[in-house]
């Protein structure tokens, strides 16, 4: 009997994730004619894909470690106040997570664009603008986490700490901070992995001229038309992702960034 | 037990809660080397009380003066006292030792100095050899020691506790109990001690009974069990039966119309007052040998006696004797004169505040 009510969700896995995983599989893993081959995984240590590869890592990379610096203080802000308490300045934060991110990105489009209220900056079209992008889409990617596993934190521990001697920094260091751990991992994956795997924001703030690995893939899906080629740096990009993934596992036992 | 200086004296400290005070012009001495309980239902103001003293809560007005010096504006990390809170509140992320460790390493100890610390703390508590385990994988009691370690190696004048024992079951509770007087002669200090029951009594040498921000009385032990002030007190430590009586003139006291010799003198003629009579201090005798004559109700062995519930024409007495009476057996009551508790009955506006009948009234409310 219990198999029978899970058929829908097995279908579902079945159809929605496998098989199309084992598609991209297949065609990473064959030429044009079919036959086995590796060219397609290797093709990612080639020099543009290299570079855009690495360029994807390091903007990422910068864009989660800004989002992390921004968010921790403002989590602390939350949760100190009395409306973080109720829930609204949280809201608030997660308010623009509900409208579609290409329109916010374009958004920034316009704003920065060389006549655009902010174009005076001359950063559109460069990776700064990318990065910008990144930190703006995802940082409610980081904020909840990190905000959820520091409100799980009992009042009277911080307390206790101060008891004990503790000053503020001491407090925030050895006691907010271990304890927001599990937060903290699941908003860096969370913030990482579609940072590194984006080509909408660079599409639309890099202008072309911001190549990252995400764009790639994209364009081997459709103006070159090479499947395989697609599929087969899908495939490497995988492997980042489950390492990601496992990375959360580990640290984020009670799921703080599940609970979007 | 404890010596006769002063250490810790709290003057006029009041405190509200948006609108709603919680502490009204409270006094409290406390001496050195004391084992003093602050007892009284939730919402009393002991826990408050405890907060200002470790420095978590500002009161509204007042000062909090520790050895001539005022700390009322000192913040909690720098004053010579230490909390076990009512919920442990362990660090989760660090295990037994770096937890008791916490306090000492912020103060710049020594490594060496540390663990001997540890050691010597443990042992104290009884969880010997119990460093490097996970905090979370302890029971409640032993949270409980835990957290009285960690404070505890801090070498705190005074260690405030608040409702250590709430949390554990009954069995435990005793146990501990036994281990905080042991605690307390060992290390020498002041004990501040919070607690919504009666059990407490046993360890303290000086119990504050307090209700609605006001302390009610202020005593021993003894003193509280067998002089209760009022009927607040005299209901919440321990069973007792309260009557509307009259003094009639000096040693005789009116009970449900009967006339009860007493000890107490100087109320006046046909004065109304709260009379007190401990369960244990009636005597059950047979029909027309006592003053009062009634029929047992009920019975309900408790242990080392029965507790019987005897109708005296209307008035309902709750008696505790060695002997079983069966319900439906005619008895005849008696009081030693000595046992007959007189008090005034509330007046004043403060006094009204703290009436039994109120004090019943928001029990049922919670309830």
């Amino acid at each position: 009997m219990k198999k029978l009510f899970s058929a829908p969700f097995i279908f579902f896995i079945l159809a929605g994730t496998l098989i199309p995983m084992g598609v991209v599989a297949y065609y990473g893993l064959t030429d044009r004619t079919g036959a086995f081959t590796a060219e397609n995984i290797l093709a990612v240590f080639s020099g543009d894909h290299m570079k855009a590869l690495m360029l994807s890592l390091l903007l990422s990379l910068i864009a989660t470690l800004l989002c992390l610096l921004i968010a921790f203080p403002l989590a602390l802000i939350l949760k100190d106040s009395r409306l973080g308490k109720q829930g609204f300045m949280i809201f608030i934060f997660i308010l623009p997570m509900w409208m579609n991110f290409v329109l916010r990105t374009m958004a920034w489009q316009v704003l920065l664009e060389k006549n655009g209220m902010l174009g005076f900056l001359g950063i559109i079209n460069t990776p700064v603008a990318v990065v910008l992008g990144m930190v703006y889409d995802y940082l409610p990617f980081m904020v909840l986490p990190v905000y959820n596993a520091m409100i799980r934190i009992d009042d009277s521990l911080i307390e206790a700490a101060y008891d004990l001697g503790a000053s503020k920094n001491t407090v925030l260091s050895k006691v907010i901070l271990p304890l927001t751990v599990p937060g903290i991992v699941s908003g860096i994956t969370m913030v990482f992995v579609p940072s590194l795997t984006t080509f909408a924001i660079s599409n639309m703030l890099g202008g072309g001229k911001v190549n990252l690995i995400g764009n790639i893939i994209e364009q081997e899906f459709t103006t070159a038309s090479n499947w395989n080629l697609g599929s087969g740096l899908s495939l490497v990009m995988m492997v980042f992702i489950v390492i990601s993934m496992a990375f959360m596992g580990k640290f984020d036992k009670n799921g703080e960034g599940t609970m979007i | 037990m404890a010596k006769d200086t002063t250490l810790i004296q709290m003057k006029d400290i009041s405190k509200s809660y948006d609108g709603e005070i919680v502490l009204d012009e409270f006094d409290l001495n406390i001496r050195e080397n004391e084992f003093i309980t602050l007892l009284g239902p939730s919402g009393c103001g002991k826990t408050t009380t405890l907060r200002i003293l470790g420095g978590f809560t500002k009161p509204d007005t007042g000062r909090v003066i520790f050895e001539g010096t005022d700390i009322t504006d000192m913040p909690a990390n720098k004053r010579p006292l230490n909390t076990v809170f009512q919920k442990y509140s362990l660090f989760p992320h660090m295990n037994v030792a770096e937890n008791i460790a916490f306090g000492l390493r912020i103060s710049g100890k020594s490594e060496s100095y540390i663990n001997d610390k540890i050691k010597y703390a443990l042992k104290l508590v009884n969880l010997a050899g119990y460093e490097n385990r996970a905090v979370t994988s302890l029971s409640g009691g032993q949270q409980q020691r835990i957290a009285i370690a960690r404070a505890i190696v801090n070498e705190p004048r005074v260690l405030l506790l608040d409702e250590p024992l709430g949390a554990l079951d009954l069995k435990l509770r005793q146990e501990m109990q036994y281990e905080l007087i042991r605690l307390k002669n060992e290390l020498g200090i002041t004990f501040v001690y919070t607690h919504d029951q009666e059990e407490a009594l046993t360890m303290s040498d000086t119990v504050v009974v307090m209700n609605k921000g006001y302390i009610q009385q202020m005593g021993t032990p003894e003193q509280i069990y067998n002089e209760p002030e009022n009927a607040f007190v005299a209901d919440f430590i321990g069973d007792s039966n309260i009557f509307d009586g009259i003094m009639i003139e000096d040693r005789v006291v009116e009970i449900c119309v009967h006339k009860f010799p007493c000890v107490d003198e100087g109320f006046g003629r046909n004065k109304p007052v709260d009379v007190v009579i401990r369960p244990e201090d009636i005597i059950i005798d047979k029909p027309g040998r006592g003053v009062i004559d009634g029929v047992v109700t009920s019975n309900v062995f408790i242990g080392v006696h029965y507790e019987m519930c005897v109708d005296a024409g209307g008035s309902e007495w709750l008696c505790q004797n060695t002997r079983s009476f069966p319900v439906g057996t005619e008895v005849s009551l008696n009081v030693d004169p000595e046992n007959i508790q007189i008090m005034n009955k509330p007046q004043s506006e403060d006094e009204e505040a703290i009436s039994l009948e109120e004090v019943l009234g928001e029990e049922l409310k919670e309830e």
